[in-house]
């Protein structure tokens, strides 16, 4: 068994409105710091796991990844597992 | 006699304000059962109290749904006795997938503590079956997540079920942009399951059940769920 | 490093730290030197302050812990007692506003529950520059959104308070939080060791590199180096310290517990140099069993840290494992780190090894005290008679006195408050005073906030007193009856002798007008050097007061309430424009002097308004402040809920009319009284010696303002609700 680090990224579906992105992305207008079509904002989770392989860490992660971090009703979740 | 609990989470802070309407205003004999606890039985109604259970860090209601209680949440909803989440107690039934929807951020991005009109839409449910027809409440909400949204299937399903319970209204009862106070779909403050018996509402009928609070609305639906579990019991 | 270096870096002059030698005996560490640096800091010493707080009225039948203590105490009946304080976090708050005001709402809370009390209400007084300014916009949403955060996961009301906007406070904002707890009278815990053989337990979160050195940073003026800073600051964790509240009360049920301190400022040293010197006993702890966040630490960072939600306890030697099993169930740590000891000495270890050792009393009670040279301030002497031009629309100045900001509405601030939770709440936000019923008993408490800087700048006496005086009025406004105080003075360089002169008069001021009321001063806290790049803030006493209604029934609210209600003025008015917010807003000035007060006429209006309340005889009560009789009129016409009322008011003076509107002439209330009540009302008016006028009638939609006979303000209520609603809105969005 090793430490393995991954990292999970957690974001609204596409086609849920994010007032949190929608504001950031009209300061950032005010700002006038260049063109930004569009922000969407999310959470970011580092993860260190205890697992034999790289795979078992990825499937650990997934699964904690949909029951724990996100709601499937309106997030969606990517898993990075760290060499 | 009726027995009701009211569940308590770490960081849950309504309990106090729904056992003292339901016991100490209403007379009923009301429990405060701990989180870590694993059976309600003897209970014939449960409710989900608001607050900041486990700080709603990661997301309102989301580690909370792990509690071992929620396991005889589960049961009571499933033997068909009333379950009911207030604010954050509907988070988590949400979150355990008890009732439809999920709660964005409010749209203003802030917290709102406000009193405004809740328009209820179906009178045979655990909190509304003692209103009449066309009677509009004034209640508070005090919530940052409380911005309802599901897809579109499912809230149509919702409408075409009649399992919309309550909707933000203006001061006429009517439907409009400005009384929605955090963007929810629908102008939804309150849904029920299929069944009927688990609802939550993010309104706080513990925060106005007697005059000198600021309306006697809650008291309403507290007595609607008395008399509702005293039926079914 | 030198130890000019040295003693620069730690905020000490020469002479204290000979001082210090002095009482050592011997040269200090390094570690010892950081214990001195904060607990001898103006923040932690009051060494500046202290000679004049003396002269402050602490005691009182009902007080049954003046300062001193982590809050003061105050009997209330019905075997309760009311414990409460307000406390600064200024300059934590202009560096991060979020988290700063944060953990301003934390420090104090934990100061409540510290004694035993469960925490039943929140105020705040925040001051801050312009909105025309971006980096005041950003300020007040951050300490709003701050102060949300905290209060309502804490799951305490926040009552509302004030909210005031002047150019003094833009780089100075001032954040002064106010808590309010109830305790059973016999179960007041304090921090204060006892039992030689103890076991002193530490609680909470775990010490990181947080805050090192906040209780110096609060105690030196700003510069642009202060964003520097930034990484100091402390970040909030309100579910931690929710935790922590139900485990200590839990706990206080038990009699397992000697003492308790909360770790605050200077953290981990000053709980346990305090708890230590107040039993007159020593404490020994080893660094080694503090719970830690960080690998690496070293001693010196360890005991000067200030991270959040920690508690240091006494208990009762034997009875370690149920104060354990408590927190364990709270899923806290409680970790034994030391225990008291007789030889009076703070001795910390390190893995054994001893790292600093210092008389506790030498650190707490025996730190320098200053009498700093004063001053009167050369701008006083310019202080003119005003000379105004008349406005040509009183209507549109009317209007335009709605949207001050200090004015306006401060719904888009105290809706972000939950207000409503523990279902106390009988006065809500907006309110003269916020109003919690207390559970079990018939009766009530009133609490409100109040200061005035701007009167305090051109008049600091008067300021003082009369920030009490309209805190103890707003008080009777609702009923009720001052029963004690606490005060958050805000000061700019205490090293300047104009500052000390502006600091001594005004603790003059408080102390008569507390004399007079009868209302002791049971704590609070000193806030100096609140001066960025050498400006300074209109020195600003905050005087929050709380007050008992015996029969909650009979609690009074601000607003017209019925159609037909005899409107009355409480109070004779004087044309006393100097220092108002209308002077500042409308001629962009001030000077001149602050309107008079006399004690003896404020008394009879307070105990007359307490009187017509108790006897049910008015249905509303309004305090006039801000803005005057103009202000107070429209105030009157919105309720809480969305409410609205006209009336048709009918003045007469004989000089200007812009001066019976706004004129901020003290001791006055505005109320409306059913007809049927009005023959009592002037007959308890007149026993009282109080002069009333008969000013108007309450009704319609519209506010009728006539001066003379002749018409000056005819709007629609709704349009003026629109106006004064929504403006700091407008500021923040523009």
């Amino acid at each position: 068994m090793t430490l393995i680090k991954a990292n999970v990224v957690v974001q609204l579906k596409s086609a849920v409105h994010d007032p949190q992105g929608e504001t950031i992305r009209h300061a950032l207008e005010q700002l006038e710091l260049g063109q930004v079509e569009s922000v969407r904002q999310g959470k970011f989770f580092e993860l260190t796991v205890e697992a034999s392989s790289k795979e078992e860490a990825e499937k650990i992660v997934r699964e904690i990844a949909l029951r724990v971090l996100s709601n499937p009703v309106l997030e969606v979740f990517q898993v990075e597992i760290e060499s | 006699m009726p027995r009701f609990a009211v569940c308590v989470f770490p960081g849950s802070n309504c309990e106090e304000d729904v056992q003292y309407a339901l016991q100490n205003v209403l007379g009923e004999p009301t429990d405060l059962v701990w989180h870590k606890d694993t059976s309600l039985e003897g209970y014939d109604a449960a409710i989900l109290p608001g607050g900041f259970a486990h700080g709603d860090y990661l997301r309102p209601g989301a580690v909370a749904r792990f509690s071992p209680i929620m396991t005889a949440i589960q049961k009571m909803a499933d033997e068909g006795k009333p379950v009911i989440g207030i604010c954050n107690g509907f988070q988590m039934l949400q979150e355990a997938g008890l009732l439809p929807g999920a709660m964005l951020r409010n749209q203003t991005l802030t917290y709102i503590c406000r009193y405004l009109h809740l328009r209820p839409e179906q009178l045979d449910s655990p909190l509304t079956s003692g209103l009449s027809e066309g009677e509009l409440l004034r209640i508070p909400i005090g919530h940052a997540d409380g911005n309802f949204y599901a897809d579109d299937e499912t809230l149509e399903t919702l409408e075409r079920n009649d399992r919309v319970v309550f909707r933000y209204v203006n001061a006429q009862g009517a439907r409009e942009d400005t009384a929605n106070p955090n963007g929810a779909a629908n102008a939804i403050a309150g849904v029920r399951n299929e069944r009927g018996n688990v609802l939550g509402l993010m309104p706080h009928p513990d925060r106005c059940y007697q005059e000198e609070l600021g309306t006697a609305d809650g008291r309403k639906l507290f007595e609607s769920l008395i008399a509702w579990t005293k039926e079914r019991t | 490093m030198r130890l000019e270096e040295s003693l620069a870096a730690h905020n000490l002059t020469r002479e204290e730290y000979d001082a210090i030698v002095g009482k050592l005996g011997r040269e200090p560490n390094e570690n010892e030197l950081g214990l001195f640096s904060v607990m001898w800091s103006e923040h932690c010493s009051y060494k500046s302050s202290r000679v004049h707080l003396k002269r402050l009225p602490t005691r009182g039948p009902r007080v049954l812990q003046g300062p001193g203590e982590n809050a003061g105490v105050v009997d209330i009946g019905h075997g309760l007692a009311a414990v409460f304080k307000v406390e600064s976090h200024n300059h934590p708050s202009f560096i991060e506003p979020f988290q700063g005001a944060a953990t301003g709402v934390g420090g104090i809370i934990r100061d409540i529950f510290t004694m035993g009390a469960r925490p039943v209400a929140l105020m705040n007084s925040l001051r801050f520059g312009p909105l025309t300014v971006p980096k005041n916009r950003r300020l007040l949403s951050g300490c709003v959104a701050g102060i949300a955060s905290y209060g309502n996961s804490m799951g305490i009301p926040t009552l509302g308070g004030e909210v005031v906007f002047e150019d003094c406070y833009n780089l100075n904002p001032l954040v002064n939080a106010f808590c309010l707890g109830l305790a059973s009278k016999d179960r007041i815990f304090l921090a204060k060791a006892e039992g030689e053989g103890n076991p002193v337990f530490y609680v909470g979160a775990k010490t990181g590199k947080d805050g090192i050195h906040g209780a110096t940073m609060a105690s030196a003026e700003f510069d642009e180096a202060a964003e520097e800073k930034r990484p100091t600051v402390q970040v909030g964790d309100p579910f931690l310290e929710k935790l922590l509240l139900e485990a200590c009360l839990e706990l206080m049920a038990t009699d397992a517990l000697v003492a308790i301190q909360d770790m605050g400022a200077a953290g981990l040293t000053c709980s346990t140099a305090e708890m230590g010197a107040r039993g007159g006993l020593g404490i020994e702890i080893e660094l080694n069993r503090v719970p830690q966040r960080e690998a690496g630490m070293t001693p010196y960072e360890i005991l000067l840290s200030e991270s959040q939600e920690r508690m240091l306890l006494v208990a009762k030697a034997g009875r370690e494992a149920e104060v354990e099993a408590i927190f364990k169930k709270w899923d806290l740590d409680a970790a034994a780190i030391g225990k008291v000891t007789g030889d009076g000495l703070l001795r910390v270890l390190a893995a054994g090894k001893t790292v600093a050792e210092v008389p506790n009393r030498a650190l707490v009670d025996e730190g320098p005290v200053y009498e700093r040279p004063m001053k009167r301030p050369a701008y006083l002497d310019a202080v003119a008679a005003v000379e105004l031009p008349e406005p040509t629309d009183l209507e549109e100045t009317f209007v335009r006195m709605l949207a001050s900001h200090t004015i306006a509405s401060k719904h888009w601030i105290f809706e972000q408050y939950d207000h409503m939770v523990q279902s106390n709440t009988i006065v809500m936000p907006g309110g003269d005073a916020g109003v919690i019923r207390v559970k079990g008993t018939p009766m009530a408490l009133a609490m409100c906030l109040d200061g005035n800087g701007r009167y305090t700048y051109l008049d600091p006496y008067l300021g003082g007193a009369t920030a009490v005086a309209e805190a103890c009025r707003n008080i009777a406004a609702v009923g009720a009856t001052p029963v004690g105080a606490t005060n958050c003075l805000n000061f700019g360089n205490p090293e300047k002798p104009e500052i000390m002169w502006q600091f001594a008069r005004a603790v003059d001021g408080i102390r008569d007008a507390c004399e007079r009321f009868d209302v002791p001063i049971t704590g609070g806290n000193v806030s100096f050097y609140n001066e960025t790049e050498g400006k300074g803030i209109y020195p600003t006493p905050v005087v929050g007061v709380v007050g008992i209604l015996e029969d909650a029934t009979k609690r009074v609210r601000h607003y017209f309430r019925t159609d037909g209600d005899i409107v009355y003025l409480m109070g004779n008015t004087d044309e006393e424009l100097g220092a108002s917010e209308y002077l500042k807003l409308v001629h962009g000035r001030n000077d001149g002097s602050p309107p008079r007060l006399d004690l003896d006429t404020e008394a009879a209006l307070q105990s007359f308004t307490r009187e017509v309340a108790s006897r049910g005889l008015m249905h509303s009560a309004h305090d006039l402040s801000d803005g005057g009789l103009g202000v107070a009129i429209a105030e009157s016409l919105f309720g809480p809920l969305g409410e609205t009322m006209g009336a048709s008011i009918a003045l007469e003076t004989p000089r200007r009319a812009d001066g019976v509107l706004f004129s901020e002439t003290q001791s006055r209330i505005l109320t409306s009284v059913p007809s049927a009540s009005a023959d009592a009302f002037l007959a308890l008016a007149e026993e009282h010696g109080v002069p009333v006028k008969r000013i108007g009638v309450t009704g319609g939609d519209t506010l009728e303002i006539r001066v003379n006979g002749t018409s000056a303000i005819s709007k629609n209520v709704d349009d003026l609700r629109e106006v004064w609603w929504n403006a700091i809105e407008k500021g923040l969005l523009r």
